[in-house]
């Protein structure tokens, strides 16, 4: 867009110096134009294979959860699979209900958390701010094995049997810290000024939050909470680790399906989930516009 | 400046802050605090410690074949993590300068929300024996045999890339997109190569988010687990399995206390050295600024 604006502006004196020395200017101009297309095309043909690459797994999984067979083998459109996912497969369902208890639960837990924290950070300041601000970023950077492995050590150190107790402590720890940044990032456009305004017309400071702070910043806490849901019904490493008996969650039990033989159930059950992860996505798409938009 | 004028206001931050400052504290620094302890103890006999202070561990972790394994989740780790990045960055400019940003956006965020497992249990369809590559050449009868494409460390490297690729290109793509497009312009008006362009202006100003992006792929994948296990064969094992066997298994705790500690400190390490050094780097170019701003 600028190119061709930038060319016209100057059009006059290029097309004067062009008089003497036809291959300057504007000759070099378009050469460049014509670089600068092929470049961008160079890096979409790479994105363009990137985004293949990250979807053709996806797109054989659908494609041969409709196989009738059980192999990679095509041999005719089926949905028996489907079938035997709703109404064959009880213990991936209870895992299912597992997923959905402890995503929702710590989900919750850790918005509360976090939302309160990011308040109290973002306007705040107090003793233990930057150790809050470093162990809230911790988290998000250690290997996900690490994480699960301690909480495992530390739980049989204090003799807390594993279990959906467990779960819930170690998914609400990992779900912290990014409702903490997307509730912080949601503050920064916050103009504190209203809430000094609140504070001189005699509002408490819980009215001030329930009224004011919360209704405003609500975009950001509902993906934050979004988030953590999904992050909570995907995790499956620091799961494994801190599940005890009859606490199994969905993917630990694609895990075992995963692991020892594989059933096709399994494709079906995955363009399920895929589809659950679009709807996800659909609702979180105004997140992502203003993402796009906020340059 | 904001913060200063609420001091005159009460003060709410502890009452806000503290309760997430005190879970962490409980159920993230204590349990790594734990783990540091347990790595300079002595070997329980039924898993668990012995309150002795040893070296052991560490001892244990030098003298066998573990430096082997070490060098191995390096080399994977680094040619995994340089792979990914190179895929970035043509991928992250691509979309800054695209129009339909919110579409790409979604299309990169799907398989990056997808369940891991079932995205590797794709691959697995896909790479297997009796897999949809190996059952399409024996088809058109290019093979006779199946092609060894699973559990062996390319598997390993590609589902790796597979599975990072995203959490590369979502910063690479949000520091590119505040870039302005018409220094690239300027730059080459004023005679600079097209790479001198790319490698001078554009990737300078973009730092944060590879370094970003380098942090949220290198880490992980050094402490992979579920990838190795699942597409790997015995030979491609990583640090993260060696750890998961060490504490379900043989229930040597000290030991994979002590493996993770490596782990702890390297990353550690890694996130200050990457973050100091952009750090700085902001602090240098703020200073050639102001040193302009005084001699304007």
């Amino acid at each position: 867009m600028s190119k061709t604006e930038n060319s016209n502006l100057f059009s006059p004196f290029t097309s004067r110096l062009s008089k003497k020395n036809p291959s300057s200017e504007p000759a070099r101009h378009a050469k460049r134009a014509y670089q600068n297309k092929n470049r961008v095309s160079l890096s979409n043909t790479v994105l363009t294979v990137a985004v293949a690459f990250l979807f053709l797994p996806l797109v054989v999984i659908v494609v041969y959860s409709f196989n009738s067979a059980k192999g990679m083998v095509w041999s005719g459109f089926s949905i028996g699979w489907y079938q035997k996912l709703f109404f064959g497969s009880d213990k991936l369902w209870s895992s299912f209900g597992n997923s959905l208890i402890i995503a929702f639960s710590s989900a919750f837990f850790s918005t509360v958390l976090g939302t309160l924290a990011a308040i109290g950070v973002n306007w705040y300041r107090f003793r233990g701010r930057l150790y809050i601000q470093t162990i809230s970023f911790l988290p998000m950077v250690l290997p996900e094995v690490i994480i699960g492995i301690s909480m495992l050590i530390f739980f049989s150190a204090i003799n807390i049997p594993l279990g959906m107790v467990t779960i819930f402590i170690a998914h609400t720890t990992f779900c912290l810290p990014f409702v903490f940044l997307m509730v912080l990032a949601r503050l920064d456009e916050f103009d504190f000024s209203i809430i000094e305004a609140a504070h001189d017309l005699g509002a408490t400071e819980k009215q001030t939050l329930f009224r004011i702070i919360i209704p405003a910043i609500m975009p950001g806490i509902l993906s934050g909470f979004l988030m953590a849901v999904t992050m909570s019904l995907e995790d499956f490493v620091i799961t494994f680790f801190v599940s005890g008996p009859g606490s199994t969650t969905l993917p630990l039990y694609v895990f075992s399906m995963v692991r020892y033989g594989i059933s096709p159930v399994i494709n079906a059950l995955s363009f399920i989930m895929i589809l659950g992860t679009m709807l996800i996505a659909f609702v979180l798409r105004n997140f992502l516009k203003n993402i796009a938009a906020s340059k | 400046m904001r913060h200063q004028k609420l001091l005159t206001s009460r003060n709410y931050g502890k009452p806000y802050s503290y309760p997430m400052g005190i879970w962490f504290t409980l159920f993230f620094i204590l349990p790594i605090g734990i783990i540091i302890a347990y790595s300079f103890m002595k070997k329980g006999l039924h898993g668990g410690v012995e309150l002795q202070l040893t070296l052991d561990a560490y001892i244990q972790m030098i003298n066998t074949s573990y430096g082997k394994l070490f060098v191995r989740t390096l080399v994977v780790t680094l040619i995994s993590t340089v792979i990914t990045i190179a895929i970035s960055l043509p991928c992250g400019y691509a979309m800054a300068r695209s129009k339909h940003q919110t579409i790409l956006l979604f299309l990169i965020i799907i398989p990056f929300w997808t369940n891991s497992l079932i995205r590797i249990n794709a691959w697995i369809a896909i790479l297997g024996n009796e897999g949809f590559i190996n059952e399409t050449l024996k088809n058109l009868g290019l093979v006779r045999e199946s092609l060894p494409l699973l559990y062996n460390q390319s598997a390993v490297i590609l589902v790796l890339i597979y599975m990072y690729l995203p959490y590369a290109i979502l910063p690479v793509f949000t520091a590119m997109d505040k870039f302005d497009f018409s220094l690239l312009e300027a730059a080459r008006d004023l005679g600079a190569t097209k790479s001198e362009s790319m490698f001078k202006v554009l990737l300078p100003n973009v730092r944060s988010g590879v370094v970003t992006a380098i942090i949220f792929t290198f880490i992980p994948i050094f402490g992979a687990y579920t990838v190795p296990l699942l597409v790997g064969g015995k030979d491609s094992y990583m640090i993260g399995n060696v750890i998961v066997d060490q504490v379900t298994k043989v229930r040597n705790w000290p030991l994979a206390s002590a493996f993770s500690m490596v782990i702890t400190v390297l990353s550690t390490v890694g996130v200050l050295w990457m973050m100091g050094t952009s750090a700085r780097e902001a602090a240098r170019n703020k200073a050639a600024q102001v040193k302009q701003e005084i001699a304007v």
